[in-house]
């Protein structure tokens, strides 16, 4: 047993911190690190980069234009961009909508829609929730029917993240509402400038527009849009579910985040002295410091498992309820260290142009925002209470 | 990043797995405990044996040159057989130290009798005003001709009752809590002014609150230098840790093991109480717990050789989650079994007594807690 990385995955650290070093735009990072909320030109400026470097598509095999890197491989890249301050690549069209068109799509859309994935020339959405079909993701209305050589499509999606600038949409549409849940669903790829699709955005609680309603009304979407065969739409479905659960523990977030926690706790003053040396502050930084070292150290044994073959399986459930609730953890702290400042509210400036003046320390201008965008963490991608479900079953078999 | 066990580990682990298995039977164990020392001699001998006393020792000396991670793997198939043997006293505290401090004659008299089971020691380290702090001792040793007149109280010394000999951590100079100044020292458990007070700790194991007056001993009890004993003292605590942390690591595994067979076979209602989704995510939250603690003593076990302020800031961090996990499973699984969580005679109970009773052992989660604020900072 040996918890160090060999020299072969340290020098591709190296090589990783150096690239990131060099290429990673300061001010985009300078932003990442202050929480800012990011412009879309962003998220696409360091998309480029990243593909220039041929290190944007981490899951992709080799010959599609992916890295064709091990699961180590991808944790220290990840990693090492988390504390760079690099931005979240989106994951929709690299990371979700791609490999599915790999596994399942046709040759003319892999020609055609992988390349503009690797470009970033379209912004893709997810069209899986709908009200009443969150967690329970199969009990999803949203139909389609075939007329010719086009598919008609009617009905709503939800939670459609960052849906307002998107190009295209990845759905989940019933061609059969005779069959059994499961089956009769389809996987469709949806221009989101066709005729008849309107976005409607949802502002949540912390005054951000991030999610969307997506409205499809007599959509007409050519049969050729369609991933895998007709009414198999679910193992698809299944398939993309397995790839949105990578990176899911969010260890390089959360140390990041801690850095900047002690940071910033080192700053404040409480009773005339650091935060960081008030015994109350110090045992609850010790105790998310120690439920990080934990998780940690399950992440790279989960990865340690898929490197020698294993697939990740339920075990990426325990990550995630792990994972969100530290990140969570982590963000009500980052409150508590605001103090009374944590109450003012200036949404302008959550926003990267903002040149204003904060009201109180700047980084207390985003840590309640955050704290409640935050809660969404336990919620999305399988609620940790629908992972709980995961591992009841596959796992403990109940 | 390789968290596969060795052949040698494997081959440690299988040993125990299948002594625990076939021969400690939950039967066996209590009957042990019946007996006045609290263990059974015969499975000690079994141990000696199969060459487990030898673990942490060299080869030279006739051991297994085994480290945390060996370490480990031993604790672990101990906890699942809530082992009651001397092994934390004899191999891993004191045998360790001698080890490190005692000079060739020394460890020649002690080391070969230790890996061979003939000889059983106990450290007497914590006082009654202590608490957990190892370096809080006013037990006194005073020069006395060639040798010293040890005075003092020693507090829950964990098979200090049936030790052949104590090695007793003692004060020759500084304050009360100074670092310098601890000297270790051999002393026959019967000697003259040594008197002894045994008892039954709640989770099985046998203890003695100790009292040293006027105790005599000859300059070659000394182990290591005068006054020198701390760091060396350190490094056996550490595998201390990383052994309690790893026992703790077993007996939560079977915990859960055996809460999720009992709760697929109770009935209630006409189903199997697993079915309800409030019990699922409890046992789910006991697994995780579980799946931590296993993964921050594979951390500790690898850390031994690290700085030693990352090595403690791990080792505390580890204490710490065991402390904190270990309770939850414990009650949870007396909760998930309801009316027979409670049960003497319920094998789970005897889990939970001594998962949780762990964290009393070389400093509790508060105290690592402590450990782990005061270097927060190490990288």
């Amino acid at each position: 047993m040996d918890i160090n990385f060999t020299a072969e995955e340290a020098a591709f650290r190296d090589e990783v911190r150096a690239f990131l070093k060099d290429k990673l735009p300061e001010d985009i990072s300078r932003k990442v690190k202050e929480h800012k909320r990011l412009g879309k030109e962003d998220t696409i400026r360091w998309q480029k980069i990243l593909n220039e470097q041929g290190w944007l598509a981490l899951h992709w095999p080799k010959e599609h234009g992916g890295t064709g890197w091990s699961p180590i491989q991808k944790h220290i890249f990840e990693e090492e961009c988390a504390e760079a301050g690099a931005p979240t690549v989106l994951p929709f069209g690299v990371n979700m909508v791609a490999p599915v068109i790999i596994k399942f799509g046709t040759q003319e859309q892999k020609d055609y829609y992988l390349p503009r994935i690797l470009k970033s020339e379209d912004w893709w959405c997810q069209g899986y929730s709908e009200p009443g079909a969150g967690s329970d993701l199969a009990s999803l209305k949203t139909r389609a029917v075939r007329e010719g050589d086009h598919y008609v499509v009617n009905g709503q999606k939800t939670w459609t993240t960052l849906g307002q600038h998107a190009d295209m949409i990845f759905c989940l549409v019933r061609t059969d509402p005779d069959a059994k849940k499961q089956e009769g669903i389809s996987f469709l790829l949806i221009d989101m400038n066709t005729p008849g699709i309107t976005v409607r955005p949802l502002i949540t609680l912390d005054g951000e527009h991030e999610v969307n309603e997506v409205f499809f009304d007599d959509v007409k979407v050519p049969v050729e849009n369609l991933v895998g065969e007709e009414n198999k739409g679910w193992t698809c479905a299944k398939y993309l579910l397995t790839f949105e659960r990578t990176g899911i523990a969010g260890v390089g977030q959360s140390k990041a985040a801690l850095a900047h926690l002690k940071q910033v706790a080192a700053q404040q003053i409480s009773n005339g002295r650091p935060l960081i040396e008030d015994p109350h502050f110090r045992r609850r930084l010790a105790d998310v410091e120690m439920e990080l070292m934990s998780l940690e150290m399950t992440n790279l044994r989960t990865v340690a498992a898929a490197e020698a073959g294993g697939v990740p399986g339920a075990e990426s459930s325990f990550l995630k309820i792990m994972g969100t609730e530290l990140r969570q953890e982590i963000t009500h702290l980052f409150r508590t260290a605001a103090g009374p400042y944590a109450l003012p509210f200036l949404n302008e400036a959550l926003h990267d142009d903002f040149d204003g003046n904060y009201v109180g320390p700047e980084f207390a201008a985003s840590v309640s925002a955050r704290y409640f965008n935050f809660r969404k963490l336990s919620i999305f991608g399988g609620s940790n209470e629908i992972q709980k479900n995961i591992i009841s079953k596959m796992i403990l078999g109940l | 990043m390789d968290f596969k066990l060795s052949d040698e580990q494997r081959m440690l682990e299988e040993t125990v797995g299948r002594l625990v298995r076939d021969t400690y039977t939950f039967e066996v164990r209590n009957k042990s405990l019946e007996s006045e020392q609290g263990f059974s001699a015969d499975v000690w001998q079994q141990f000696a044996e199969l060459g487990l006393l030898g673990v942490p020792f060299s080869e030279e000396a006739g051991g297994f040159n085994g480290g945390g991670a060996e370490l480990m793997v031993v604790a672990e198939g101990f906890g699942r057989g809530l082992v009651v043997e001397p092994y934390l006293a004899t191999v891993v505290l004191c045998g360790t130290l001698v080890d490190k401090l005692g000079s060739d004659q020394q460890k020649e008299a002690l080391v070969p009798a230790i890996i061979g089971g003939e000889t059983r020691l106990s450290l007497a380290l914590y006082e009654p005003n202590g608490r957990y702090e190892h370096n809080r001792v006013t037990t006194s040793a005073k020069k006395d001709g060639e040798g010293y007149v040890l005075n003092g109280e020693k507090a829950v010394v964990i098979n200090g009752d049936s030790a052949d000999q104590l090695v007793v951590i003692a004060r020759t100079s500084g304050a009360e809590d100074d670092r310098a100044g601890l000297s270790a020292f051999l002393v026959d458990g019967n000697a003259a002014g040594v008197s002894r007070r045994g008892y039954p700790t709640i989770d099985g194991l046998r203890a003695a609150e100790v009292v040293l007056k006027d105790v005599k001993v000859g300059a070659d009890a000394l182990l290591g230098a005068e006054g020198q004993a701390i760091d060396a003292l350190e490094d056996s605590l550490a595998l201390g840790l990383v052994a309690l942390c790893a026992e703790a690591s077993g007996a939560m595994e079977v915990a859960c093991d055996q809460t999720l067979e009992y709760i697929k076979e109770r009935q209630q209602f006409g189903v199997p109480i697993g079915k309800f989704q409030a019990l699922q995510h409890r046992m789910v939250e006991m697994r995780m717990e579980l799946e931590k603690v296993r993964s921050i003593t594979m951390l500790a076990a690898c850390s031994l050789n690290e700085s030693r302020e990352l090595r403690d800031k791990r080792l505390a961090a580890a204490k710490a989650q065991v402390g904190k996990s270990g309770r939850r499973v414990a009650e949870e699984a007396i909760q998930l079994f309801g009316g027979m969580g409670m049960m003497e005679e319920t094998p789970i109970s005897h889990y939970a007594k001594r998962i949780v009773m762990i964290d009393h052992h070389l400093g509790d989660s508060e105290y690592h807690y402590g450990r782990l604020e005061s270097l927060l900072d190490v990288e």
